[in-house]
């Protein structure tokens, strides 16, 4: 002990650091439980992934994608899932996008807090984790019987709109929440309108967050089997849609869930390919969403 | 329509000794006395300020967030192409008077405003005014320089965009002008199209403040514009504010009463949601009329 006061406190502050032990064993092992479940993530979509390359690569070949599903596994095909599936997640995004970003304006920068817009939001929470087959039985009873849509494009869309739409709005909030609200009061003080403020400046400004938000969402919608099950949708057409409104149409998850179902171990194999190349458009909407963000966000760092 | 003027180089005359003084050194720090106000430098004494045209008037002024009243019975003349300084310490109420005069405070809820608040002897919260006009006519910069996530050129844009104007010659000539009057215009004419988010701190407050001239104010709002910056961009704005109330009518809130005794004509005193005494500013910071006020500019509270 030394004879001036300082060190006393140094000294008595140490004494505390090393009468814990325990502290710092705890923070490495629990350092060491997050790294384990890191890990056990990673390996499980690793063999998951390498299992099915290494089953269905073989066939994911130019025929596999142009020919129609046959009742021969060997020449089974995708291209009318793969279109449908295409054609769907477009039709979706059309209707899910106008409504959804518009929602999320009027929540954020045109209601009022008040019972009706906490009202408003909680709903939208809540639906956004309704499971997408009870949207799947409300599209039946909604879309394909009230409004005769059958089992169409228009009505398969119309039911993932409504699966999406929660993830959108919320998504689109966000984003327009993260601009700052100098740029709202910069924008009002020089006499914008509201208008004129949500088109000029926050949409612009949050962009980036929503088209990353509308892309996640629409992934989701490729890959939703469930509410098109419920409405009906074929999981076997050999033709593709030639209308929106009339043809029955399938998509990549149906034809996977019809092709796992055969006894047949070659249309397992058939299946396996699909999930790649479902896989791999995922990917592409995945990596879009990337670049958008980048693209967009360079010129936007607050 | 333009009524832009070209303004002279500033010269040590124009600016007075104590402002020179003060672009070269560093800020004095605040000592038990009042500070010091240029003697020689062109001033009106109260009655002479009575006796101009005023600009904005506030005639008994009353605000309320909710419940809790802000402002009491504030009377306040602000005569034309004069700069008033609004001091008092933090919470006084002096940021919520400013932001009364171009009704930024409508865009928080649940507030009330009583009184009367005259632009040019018409009182702008009667029903039938146009708040979207009275911010083109009554300008404003803020404490956090708060440029939209555009170009340089976009952001002074944007007022005269939101207003109608469209010609690229027109908005061309309105940039430069603007640019020019807030001194950045050499700084920045070869980069007008990078983002304004590149800028430093100071530049940005000065291109805030030529984003507000954009619009072709009569008033210029100024909360606490110079508090966020070093002494030498401090410098420059003050410098500026000089040169612009040749211009315009200029109402600036500053925690710095060096500042408000630098660059002010009028100074008004706000404590605790009350104006305690108003005054040319070379009256009231050498022979203040009441305690309060003798207190606060001594540095003995706030």
């Amino acid at each position: 002990m030394s004879n001036s006061s300082p060190p006393v406190y140094r000294n008595s502050l140490a004494e505390h650091s090393n009468g814990r032990p325990l502290a710092k064993f705890a923070s490495n092992a629990f350092a060491v439980a997050c790294a384990t479940c890191t890990i056990v993530c990673m390996a499980t979509l690793v063999v998951l992934l390498w299992k099915i390359f290494q089953f269905g690569w073989g066939r994911v070949n130019l025929d596999f994608i142009t020919s129609f599903p046959s009742s021969t596994a060997e020449n089974a095909g995708i291209k009318s899932s793969l279109v449908g599936s295409l054609y769907l997640i477009g039709l979706t995004a059309l209707f899910s996008v106008p409504l959804g970003v518009g929602t999320a304006i009027y929540l954020e920068e045109y209601c009022k807090p008040s019972r009706w817009r906490t009202f408003a939001q909680t709903n939208i929470a809540n639906l956004a984790g309704v499971p997408s087959i009870v949207y799947g039985i409300l599209g039946l009873g909604l879309f394909v019987r009230a409004m005769s849509l059958n089992r169409s494009l228009l009505a398969g869309a119309l039911t993932l709109t409504l699966v999406i739409l929660p993830i959108v709005i919320l998504a689109s909030q966000e984003a327009l929440r993260a601009v700052p609200k100098t740029i709202r009061q910069a924008s009002y003080a020089l006499g914008a309108t509201r208008w004129q403020t949500v088109w000029g400046q926050l949409l612009p400004a949050s962009l980036p967050g929503i088209l990353t938000g509308v892309i996640l969402a629409l992934s989701r919608a490729l890959g939703e089997a469930a509410p098109l099950l419920a409405i009906g949708a074929a999981t076997y057409t050999a033709f593709l849609p030639q209308d929106i409104v009339h043809d029955d149409f399938s998509v990549l998850p149906l034809q996977i869930y019809n092709w796992t179902d055969q006894p047949q171990e070659a249309f397992h194999q058939a299946a396996a390919a699909a999930i790649v190349v479902l896989l791999t458009v995922l990917i592409c909407m995945n990596a879009l969403a990337v670049f958008l963000r980048y693209r967009f966000s360079k010129r936007i760092q607050w | 329509m333009v009524k832009l003027k070209k303004l002279s180089e500033p010269t040590p005359e124009t600016l007075g000794p104590l402002v020179m003084s003060e672009m070269t050194s560093e800020r004095p720090t605040t000592s038990l006395a009042a500070p010091v106000v240029g003697t020689d430098r062109s001033s009106l004494s109260a009655d002479e300020m009575r006796n101009l045209r005023q600009k904005v008037s506030a005639q008994g002024v009353d605000f309320f967030y909710g419940s809790n009243q802000a402002l009491h019975n504030v009377s306040l003349d602000m005569p034309e192409n004069l700069v008033t300084a609004l001091i008092g310490p933090s919470g006084c109420g002096k940021s919520t008077f400013l932001r009364c005069l171009n009704r930024m405070n409508d865009m928080i809820d649940d507030t009330i405003v009583r009184g009367d608040i005259l632009l040019d002897g018409v009182d702008i919260y009667k029903s039938r005014t146009d708040v979207v006009e009275l911010r083109k006519r009554v300008g404003m910069v803020f404490q956090k320089s708060n440029p939209f996530p555009k170009s340089i050129y976009d952001n002074i844009a944007y007022g005269p965009r939101v207003a109608g104007v469209k010609q690229r010659g027109v908005l061309d000539e309105i940039v430069e002008k603007c640019l020019e009057q807030a001194a950045l215009w050499d700084e920045v004419k070869d980069r007008l199209n990078d983002s304004a988010l590149q800028l430093s701190g100071g530049q940005q407050q000065r291109l805030c403040i030529a984003r507000a001239l954009a619009t072709f104010p009569d008033v210029l709002l100024m909360d606490e514009p110079a508090s966020a910056l070093d002494p030498k961009s401090t410098a420059r704005i003050e410098d500026l504010i000089f040169e612009l109330k040749n211009s315009y009518t200029i109402v600036i809130v500053t925690h710095n009463m060096q500042q408000a005794a630098r660059v002010s004509d009028q100074t008004a005193f706000f404590y605790e949601g009350s104006l305690i005494e108003v005054g040319a500013t070379t009256e009231l910071f050498t022979r203040p009329t009441q305690q309060q006020t003798e207190e606060y500019i001594t540095g003995r509270f706030g």
